[in-house]
């Protein structure tokens, strides 16, 4: 599936005709600050209509500064469509996988088919190979492969099995192989796929805890505002200066913030949508926003940290066995054995031996809980390999002492020693060690930057436990951990006023994932475990979280520098529209124009025209979102300050002139 | 300037710098011990449980209880002050209506008088009313303080400390003691301190001259420690007996100073981080220097309008060149700027020379001083409103960082943002409209004595002082008539209750919250970064509120007068 939706034509006039229904003051009341900025434009086109009955030469002027007040609204509101339609674009494309699928439905002995789209919660039902899952579900019964491209856009097939974390399955994908019978774990409506479009279609966007403090903020400062404005007439009044409403109207709008509360939705929408376009899908706005916040990262080790399994890494042998004996005895030993270790250890051993070609009459000795050991029966007589105190106990005598320290020498550096034996006799010793995924070194030594602490959770021994965590770059490890240790650990930095996100699979994740702030579910896990987090990962990457959390950041990042470029634009705007107001009166404060604007009437015009120019300027920048640095918060804040602090209050002051320029040029004066 | 200037000026702040920090410390003790002996007896005979911790709406409650009837007591003996006795002048009561001025005046700390001091008051008024409010005033604004920094510091809680406690523990053990020793210094000095009411003197050319004098140098050092303002005569510091030597002049700027420069000090200590104190002392100080250096510059700029008329305003060995008008010549322009400037910006409202004959650029500095009101502001009440302006700019900050803000280690959300904002409002709304109304009604109007910006920007100042708790007058607005006495009467109120109760909402908010600690992601609240960025909010701020009255009032008087124009 195409996940990078661009913006076209389609889209942009789509989003101009739904900037226009949203006029309607029942639905822009949600938006305060640009609700009085309807205010405005229905004042000014009433004294428009007024100036035309009456001919008091004021006409043109009220009139463009209505237009303008309109376009502002009009901004404002296109910014929000085009986030929502962008969404909904994705979801469309999300529902375009969806098709009418029939359902055999299991009641009893008997099965039926039903329309897909009326299983209800409980139900079971059957596939078949080739079959479009109907709903979403937890297999009862069976294991398949399952192409799950049209959910995640990964091709290669993933395989889903009854009982363990990997028995979820999603709407909409498709059996390859194997039959499955499957619980339907939501109503219709309900599912993750409807969830998932309706939240991209934002039709149930809640605004998010920081948003509704801004906007809080945002009316306060519409008030304070208000109260300026509202007092100019009686101060105009006693210093002798005419004052226009249509003037007033304009400098109120120009103060209040309405660039940044034009675009505070779609922000909020955009950040979803990044955190979708990057296979996240979040179940609530506040769950992205909270992942900017977070202080500590629990992640599991197998899986996220290392690959699934350990790999030979070295052959050691013991005195008096030569590399080559060694590297033979560990290559029959590992022969007949499928698990990911013995494979590696087979490629390992083959790169140190001249030939190849098994030996006739092996014996397969498979491992068993009771030797845990492993190997074959065969012409070069009994070899197996094993942990150390199996072997031991298989031998009978004690390691010689070399034997011994090569084995503590590695279980101290976090690997694993396999002892490899040939008719009971010690020929060395295989390396097995954690292999960390590539890369991640670098993310955690970001998330560092960003104050996150990494802390890796893992049933290992302490030694192995300390040694991943030293060459993964992680900031701290709990060894020996068992399920129930991770929902204390969250508990108890809780406690200390730490949010804490993790990531899960399992059913016996989903306690900690519902307790952790941020819990990021993988799609592949158990129903339980996507219920119980705030987010889903449709790659199942664990390591996503980190991305998550830029997303979070980002979001915030965005909110915060808008609405200081908003109100630091008011500097200019005061410097364009009061002169404006009083030079006439007073012409010794011409000194205040300092942009040297040509009259009163193009100054306020330009000041009108440049605040709801902003708006579009701005709006790529709000669905894009301000760049992440993981620079430190000191340097994030400096750098952002001076772009959209310092840059706020000189930017409208060249963009103002501009437009005055214009109109100069059009002889509007 | 000449050398004399910056001796003065930097013996003057050195000795608070040098000050501060030391009275922040003991403060701090103050509020981190146990009750002392003396205070037990206190509690015990007044019938006060100082131990029982409130929550905000109980301490608010008090607090604002507890002054209401200090207002009504305070209102009844100005206004019965005809029957009451120590009246041997038998001066009448006040009217109702500056009695109620009055009373409201001196409890919330700001001092504004309606009333002219030594003509109308006895000395039992002088003593009873004035004085007892002074101290009202001043403690409760310290009391509020210290549970507003209790939302900092605690965690997980209901309660914000104890009212009378707070109210009490700062009045015996920092400012009775520091007022008695100072009232001793100030009679040395020449200030009467007296139950007469009356001395009769021989001028030089013979004729009989009735000075009025009273118990002056107790109110004297009250008036300056407790950043008050009201002076027992209607010429304030600058009538020779409230201020008789130049050593009493800096004295004065000292007791003004000594307090409020300490709180942010003090408020570094009770949080446990000094640094994030001392952060917020530069804020404070830088902008307070700000202000001087204006002041300074307007102050020895020459009148170009008396310069045509061939007035001799250059600098000598004998005369203070620039703008003297105004001023005493005992002190000269170096004294009254930095006077003016410390009265203005830590809200006493005692001065020096007349407000009205700055010039127009020092007036401007008075206006913003009132309008933030918070470098370093009133007693108490102005550290407090910086942190309602640092939590604010801390928020819109803080986003640009990527977390939830956060102020020393409190998130801020839309609770606080609420209370902070609220908050904020009550200047803009008080100041701005009651200006308004003022300029239109022509019961405001018929006070107006000056015509053009300047009769503009005296009305403005009074309604700036008035909600900044602040009590200078700039004059030539006669503010006696009962419209002003009521309608500032009731803006010293609301200015005074209507921003604090939501701070006091505030503390009981972060009080509940968990305390988050810091990581690297945090914004650190203690650096050079942070000065720069509560400094640029503040001063945007107060410049977007106030920009059109600042342009109608000094900026157009100042350009007026450049360019020779009079009104």
């Amino acid at each position: 599936m195409k996940k990078k939706i661009l913006i076209d034509m389609k889209m942009i006039r789509k989003a101009s005709v739904r900037s226009l229904s949203m006029l309607n003051p029942l639905t822009l009341v949600k938006n305060p600050v640009m609700f009085v900025v309807e205010a405005g434009s229905v004042l000014t086109t009433a004294m428009t209509i007024y100036a035309l009955i009456q001919h008091n030469g004021e006409q043109l002027f009220t009139a463009t500064i209505s237009v303008w007040l309109w376009l502002t609204i009009g901004f404002a509101n296109f910014a929000e469509a085009l986030a929502e339609i962008q969404g909904k674009a994705q979801a469309e494309n999300l529902r375009s996988t969806r098709s009418d699928t029939v359902a055999r439905l299991v009641t009893g002995d008997v099965v039926q088919e039903i329309p897909g789209n009326t299983l209800k919660k409980g139900d079971l039902f059957l596939v078949e190979p080739g079959d479009i899952l109907p709903t979403d579900g937890e297999i009862v019964e069976g294991v398949a492969s399952i192409d799950e491209s049209a959910i995640t856009g990964e091709s290669a097939p993933v395989i889903r099995e009854a009982g363990g974390d990997r028995s979820g399955v999603t709407g909409g994908t498709r059996v390859l192989a194997g039959k499955l019978k499957v619980m339907v774990s939501s109503n219709p409506g309900e599912t993750f796929l409807d969830r998932m479009i309706s939240l991209v279609e934002g039709a149930t966007r809640q605004k998010s805890p920081n948003e509704i403090a801004l906007t809080i903020l945002l009316i306060g400062l519409t008030l304070i505002f208000l109260f300026v404005v509202a007092a100019l007439p009686a101060f105009s009044a006693y210093a002798g200066v005419p004052s226009s409403p249509t003037v007033l109207i304009a400098l109120l709008v120009c103060l209040i913030p309405t660039t940044i509360a034009g675009l505070l939705p779609a922000i909020g929408i955009a950040g979803i949508d990044r955190a979708f376009r990057a296979n996240v899908i979040a179940k609530s706005g506040k769950a992205v926003e909270v992942a900017g916040d977070i202080d500590i990262l629990l992640l599991d080790k197998t899986g996220t940290i290392t690959f699934g399994n350990r790999q030979a890494v070295q052959l050691l042998p013991a005195e008096g066995v030569s590399e080559e004996e060694m590297a033979r005895a560990s290559w029959l030993s590992s022969l007949s054995d499928d698990t990911p270790e013995g494979k590696s250890i087979v490629t390992l051993a083959t790169t140190r031996l001249p030939s190849s070609t098994p030996p006739e009459g092996l014996l397969s000795i498979p491992f068993t809980p009771e030797t845990r050991m492993s190997g074959v029966d065969g012409p070069e007589g009994e070899i197996r390999k094993g942990a150390d105190d199996a072997v031991q106990k298989y031998i009978g005598s004690a390691f010689p002492s070399a034997v011994s320290e090569i084995i503590s020498k590695i279980a101290g550096s976090g690997g694993t020693p396999l002892v490899v034996t040939q008719n009971k006799k010690v020929m060395g010793v295989i390396h097995l060690k954690d292999v960390i995924k590539p890369g991640l070194k670098e993310r955690f030594e970001r998330l560092r930057k960003m104050g996150v602490t990494t802390v890796m959770v893992t049933g290992d021994n302490p030694l192995t436990a300390r040694a991943i965590a030293q060459e993964a770059g992680l900031d701290d490890f709990v060894a020996q951990a068992k399920p129930e240790d991770k929902m204390q650990l969250i508990k108890k930095e809780q406690e200390k006023g730490r949010l804490v996100a993790m990531t899960g699979d399992g059913t016996n994740d989903a306690p900690s994932l519902a307790q952790a702030d941020v819990a990021l579910a993988m799609n592949s896990g158990t129903q339980a475990a996507k219920e119980a987090g705030n987010m889903v990962d449709l790659d199942s990457d664990p390591t996503k979280i980190i991305e998550v959390v830029e997303i979070g950041k980002q979001l915030l990042i965005t909110r915060g520098a808008l609405t200081t470029f908003s109100i630091a634009n008011d500097v200019a705007k005061y410097f364009a529209i009061l002169p404006a107001m009083f030079v006439v009166t007073y012409p010794q404060l011409r000194v205040l124009n300092v942009m040297n604007l040509a009259t009163p009437v193009s100054a306020v015009t330009s000041a009108i025209i440049f605040n709801a120019l902003i708006i579009p300027a701005l709006i790529p920048l709000a669905l894009k979102g301000v760049r992440y640095r993981p620079v430190g918060a000191s340097a994030l804040l400096r750098r952002n300050l001076l772009i959209y602090g310092l840059g706020g209050i000189l930017v409208p002051f060249i963009g103002i002139k501009i437009i005055d320029m214009f109109l100069v040029m059009l002889h509007f004066t | 300037m000449i050398a004399n200037d910056w001796i003065q000026i930097l013996v003057s702040l050195g000795l608070i710098v040098l000050i501060a920090p030391l009275v922040g410390r003991y403060l701090a003790w103050i509020y981190q011990s146990s009750h002392l002996g003396v205070e037990r007896k206190l509690y015990r005979l007044l019938g006060l449980d100082a131990d029982r911790e409130m929550g905000w709406k109980e301490y608010a409650t008090t607090l604002v209880v507890s002054n209401g009837f200090f207002f009504v007591a305070g209102y009844l003996v100005l206004w019965a002050q005809g029957s009451l006795p120590l009246n041997p002048r038998h001066l009448p009561s006040l009217s109702p209506e500056v009695a109620f001025n009055t009373a409201a005046s001196f409890v919330t700390n700001t001092n504004w008088q309606a009333y002219a001091g030594e003509a109308q008051l006895s000395n039992l008024s002088q003593m009873l009313a004035i004085t007892f409010l002074m101290f009202v005033g001043a403690n409760t604004g310290l009391a509020s303080l210290v549970a507003i920094i209790r939302g900092f510091i605690r965690e997980g809680t209901q309660t914000i400390g104890n009212f009378w406690a707070d109210f009490f523990r700062f009045f015996i053990r920092a400012f009775l003691p520091l007022c008695f020793v100072m009232a001793l210094v100030h009679a040395e000095q020449g200030t009467p301190q007296t139950l007469k009411t009356t001395v009769t003197a021989r001028t030089l050319e013979g004729a009989q001259q009735t000075l009025v004098v009273g118990p002056v140098a107790s109110l004297e050092s009250l008036k300056n420690l407790g950043t008050n303002g009201g002076g027992f005569y209607n010429a304030n510091g600058a009538h020779p007996y409230e201020t008789p030597t130049p050593l009493t002049n800096t004295l004065e700027f000292l007791e003004m100073g000594v307090f409020t420069f300490s709180l942010p000090f003090f408020f570094g200590r009770m949080i446990g981080r000094p640094r994030q104190g001392q952060v917020f002392f530069v804020v404070i100080f830088a902008l307070y220097l700000a202000g001087l250096g204006v002041i300074e510059y307007s102050e020895k700029m020459p009148n170009p309008l008396l310069a045509a008329a061939a007035v001799n305003q250059q600098t000598s060995p004998l005369l203070d060149g620039g703008n003297m008008e105004g001023k005493e010549t005992r002190f000269g322009i170096t004294q009254t700027s930095l006077f003016s400037n410390t009265t203005i910006a830590a809200t006493t409202g005692a001065v020096d020379g007349a407000m009205d004959s700055m010039n127009p650029l020092a007036v401007l500095v008075y206006l913003v001083h009132m309008f933030l009101n918070e470098e370093p502001g009133g007693k108490g009440v102005g550290f407090a409103g910086l942190l309602k302006e640092a939590i604010l700019a801390i928020f819109l900050a803080g986003l640009m960082v990527g977390r939830t803000p956060e102020f020393l280690g409190k998130k801020i959300e839309s609770r606080e943002i609420k209370l902070a904002a609220l908050s904020l409002l009550v200047t803009p709304l008080l100041v701005l409209w009651l200006t308004g109304l003022s300029l239109v009604l022509p019961a405001g109007k018929s006070s107006i004595d000056n015509p053009g910006p300047h009769g503009f920007m005296e009305v403005l100042y009074a309604f700036a002082s008035g909600n900044a708790n602040n009590g200078s007058a700039m004059a030539g607005l006669n503010v006696s008539t009962p419209y002003y006495a009521i309608v500032i009467g009731l803006e010293m109120l609301l200015g005074r209750f209507l921003p604090l109760l939501p701070l006091l909402a505030l503390a009981g908010s972060l009080a509940r919250k968990k305390t988050h600690p810091e990581n690297a992601g945090t914004f650190r609240t203690d650096t050079p970064l942070f000065v720069i960025l509560l400094l640029g909010f503040m001063v945007l701020f107060a410049a977007l509120t106030f920009f059109p009255p600042l342009i109608l009032g000094p900026i157009l008087e100042h350009l007026s007068l450049i360019h020779g124009i009079a009104f």
